[in-house]
């Protein structure tokens, strides 16, 4: 069945896009003369050009996953996660955009390895760390590596989009073997790049800590938050009577995942807090003691909800098939998982001068519109349910 | 209370599905199928209800984290303020982090135990016991389904056994059991 975007989509969609607009606006003016303003702003569009990209990243290393995997179940909700993946284009416009200004000016006080002085032996701000470091964080390197990550997203969603497609005209398992090969040759290049590029445009920001788990970390963050986005899209679908061949099942395994991703997300974070709080290195403490000095409330705050609300509330079957729990308990932990990116950046980039304002509520929603209204006019594009796919029929007769 | 079992034997788990549906829209009550392996959605057809062992899980997961704490605040604290690292010995709170893998290890451990145990003790499958199946060739490749006459007082033995033999059985067989 074709999709369509209804007049009420598009009109929320712009709604969206102009409050968001507004409120940056009103932010830009109100704060223009502030001395972090410049900073502040960046900072902003690195944390929603990175949040909005890694939900589409998310769906492509889903999408990616379920082909190495030969997986029956998802062949109904394919163009679900497609339309999503198919923001990840927009999605590295932005984050390229963000990460370009903040090198042209030097690091912004976001990268401060990206400041010449930091490196220069006989500046007073000399920093012994970072000249030790800047063998891998410099910015030319910064880009080579930005670069290949971008590209190898970039052929491989294409490539998969493009099969996708030719699958439903002409059919056959060649190219299901196809993308069975090129999915798992993608997981090969997603096990790194996942964890560099987590280390490159987020860990560097503090940039004389290290965590080795923090790439999983955020791998884990990125991939809940793409799960909640599914969910809440083919739930969308299904009410509009769209997806027909969807079943209860399908939701549940969704759901399933929202829930067993939020425990690796909570994990991970534990995992990375603990081992630090117990060696207590001074070191390592400083991110958490920044984390904690500056955001204590909505740093644990935002643990718990993306850990506590998940756990209690799909840990039963009913909840993971009942779409109103699915869809409160996915917006809450998506607004979640956006704070903790906005604590990861703004942590070290602005400590104790960031607040949430008219300034993050704008560019959130403003690219929130945005993002919304591509994955919708993405799903436009093809059959919302594929035609060919090998095992479309095991799908629709998919039950748990 | 003497009662008589009919037994119709089927070597597939469609045609079975499909005679389960076909005799349940006629009002018979199935009481229990005999598989070498679970056939999928043949719960809801016969009529059993979802299983209640998740809520037992949760039970026995809050046992075990209970069992944990109130373990680890004796040993550790109480009993006798273990000094790890220089950390804060004397309270539990301070310490709740380095306690979270055994609490949530033990609640994994005792959720697990007692799932299984359960299971086995319901189904009255713990090893050893007697075999519940009606015909040992259930556990190779063949499929029995078990019809009771107590709870199908609204037909005879005759009307059963016909409808049944409408569904595709290869073998019939019945039983009389006190």
């Amino acid at each position: 069945m074709e999709f369509s975007v209804s007049n009420k989509a598009k009109r929320l969609t712009v709604i969206l896009i102009g409050v968001g607009l507004l409120f940056t606006a009103i932010g830009v003016f109100t704060s223009m003369n502030d001395h972090h303003f410049a900073t502040r702003l960046l900072t902003n569009g690195l944390i929603n050009s990175f949040f909005f990209f890694a939900i589409g990243l998310g769906a492509l290393f889903f999408l990616a996953l379920q082909y190495a995997t030969e997986s029956g179940w998802y062949a109904s909700v394919k163009r679900v996660i497609e339309a999503v993946a198919g923001f990840l284009p927009y999605g590295m416009a932005l984050l390229a955009l963000s990460l370009l200004t903040i090198t042209f000016m030097d690091g912004a006080h976001i990268y401060t390895w990206m400041d010449p002085e930091m490196t220069n032996p006989s500046s007073h701000h000399y920093d012994e760390i970072i000249a030790g470091k800047a063998a891998y964080l410099n910015k030319g390197f910064f880009w080579i590596r930005t670069i290949v990550y971008l590209a190898v997203y970039f052929l491989f969603l294409r490539g998969f989009r493009n099969r996708s497609l030719e699958e439903d005209r002409v059919g056959g398992t060649e190219i299901h073997f196809k993308n069975y090969r090129k999915g798992a040759t993608f997981l090969v290049f997603f096990a790194v790049f996942s964890s560099t590029s987590a280390w490159d445009w987020l860990m560097s920001i503090d940039v004389h800590w290290f965590s080795t788990l923090f790439g999983w970390y955020t791998f884990a963050g990125m991939w809940v938050s793409t799960m909640v986005v599914l969910v809440l899209l083919t739930t969308y679908l299904k009410s509009l009577g769209y997806l027909p061949k969807v079943n209860d099942s399908h939701i549940h395994d969704l759901g399933k995942w929202t829930f067993a991703t939020s425990f690796l997300w909570s994990y991970l974070w534990f995992s990375q807090f603990m081992l630090i709080w117990y060696a207590n290195i001074g070191e390592e403490v400083t991110y958490y003691m920044m984390r904690i000095e500056n955001f204590k409330i909505l740093y644990f705050s935002m643990f718990f909800i993306n850990f506590a609300f998940p756990m209690l509330i799909l840990m039963s079957r009913d909840a993971k098939r009942n779409v109103r729990i699915l869809t409160f308990v996915g917006l809450v932990i998506l607004v979640g998982h956006w704070l903790d990116v906005y604590i990861m950046v703004s942590a070290g980039s602005l400590g104790a001068n960031a607040k949430i304002g008219f300034l993050e509520i704008g560019m959130a929603l403003l690219i929130a519109g945005l993002f919304i209204r591509i994955i919708l006019n993405n799903l436009t594009k093809a059959p919302l349910t594929p035609v060919n796919h090998p095992f479309l029929d095991e799908s629709i007769h998919h039950e748990i | 209370m003497t009662d008589k079992v009919i037994y119709a034997m089927y070597d597939d788990d469609d045609v079975l599905k499909d005679g389960a549906k076909k005799l349940v829209a006629n009002g018979v009550k199935i009481s229990e199928v005999f598989s070498p392996f679970p056939i999928h959605g043949i719960d809801p057809i016969i009529g059993i209800k979802n299983t209640r062992l998740g809520i037992m899980a949760f039970l026995y997961g809050l046992t075990g984290l209970l069992l944990a704490t109130i373990g680890m605040r004796f040993f550790m604290v109480t009993d006798w303020p273990m000094n790890i690292g220089g950390k804060p010995n004397f309270s539990y709170l301070d310490n709740m982090l380095a306690f979270v893998p055994i609490t949530f290890e033990f609640t994994v451990l005792c959720a697990a135990h007692g799932m299984a145990i359960t299971y086995l003790l319901r189904n009255k499958t713990l090893p050893g016991m007697p075999a519940q199946n009606p015909d040992p060739r259930t556990t190779d490749d063949k499929f029995v389904m078990e019809i009771r006459l107590s709870e199908n007082t609204s037909f005879n033995q005759e009307d059963l056994e016909k409808m049944l033999r409408e569904t595709g059985i290869i073998e019939l067989d019945q039983k009389d059991i006190k």
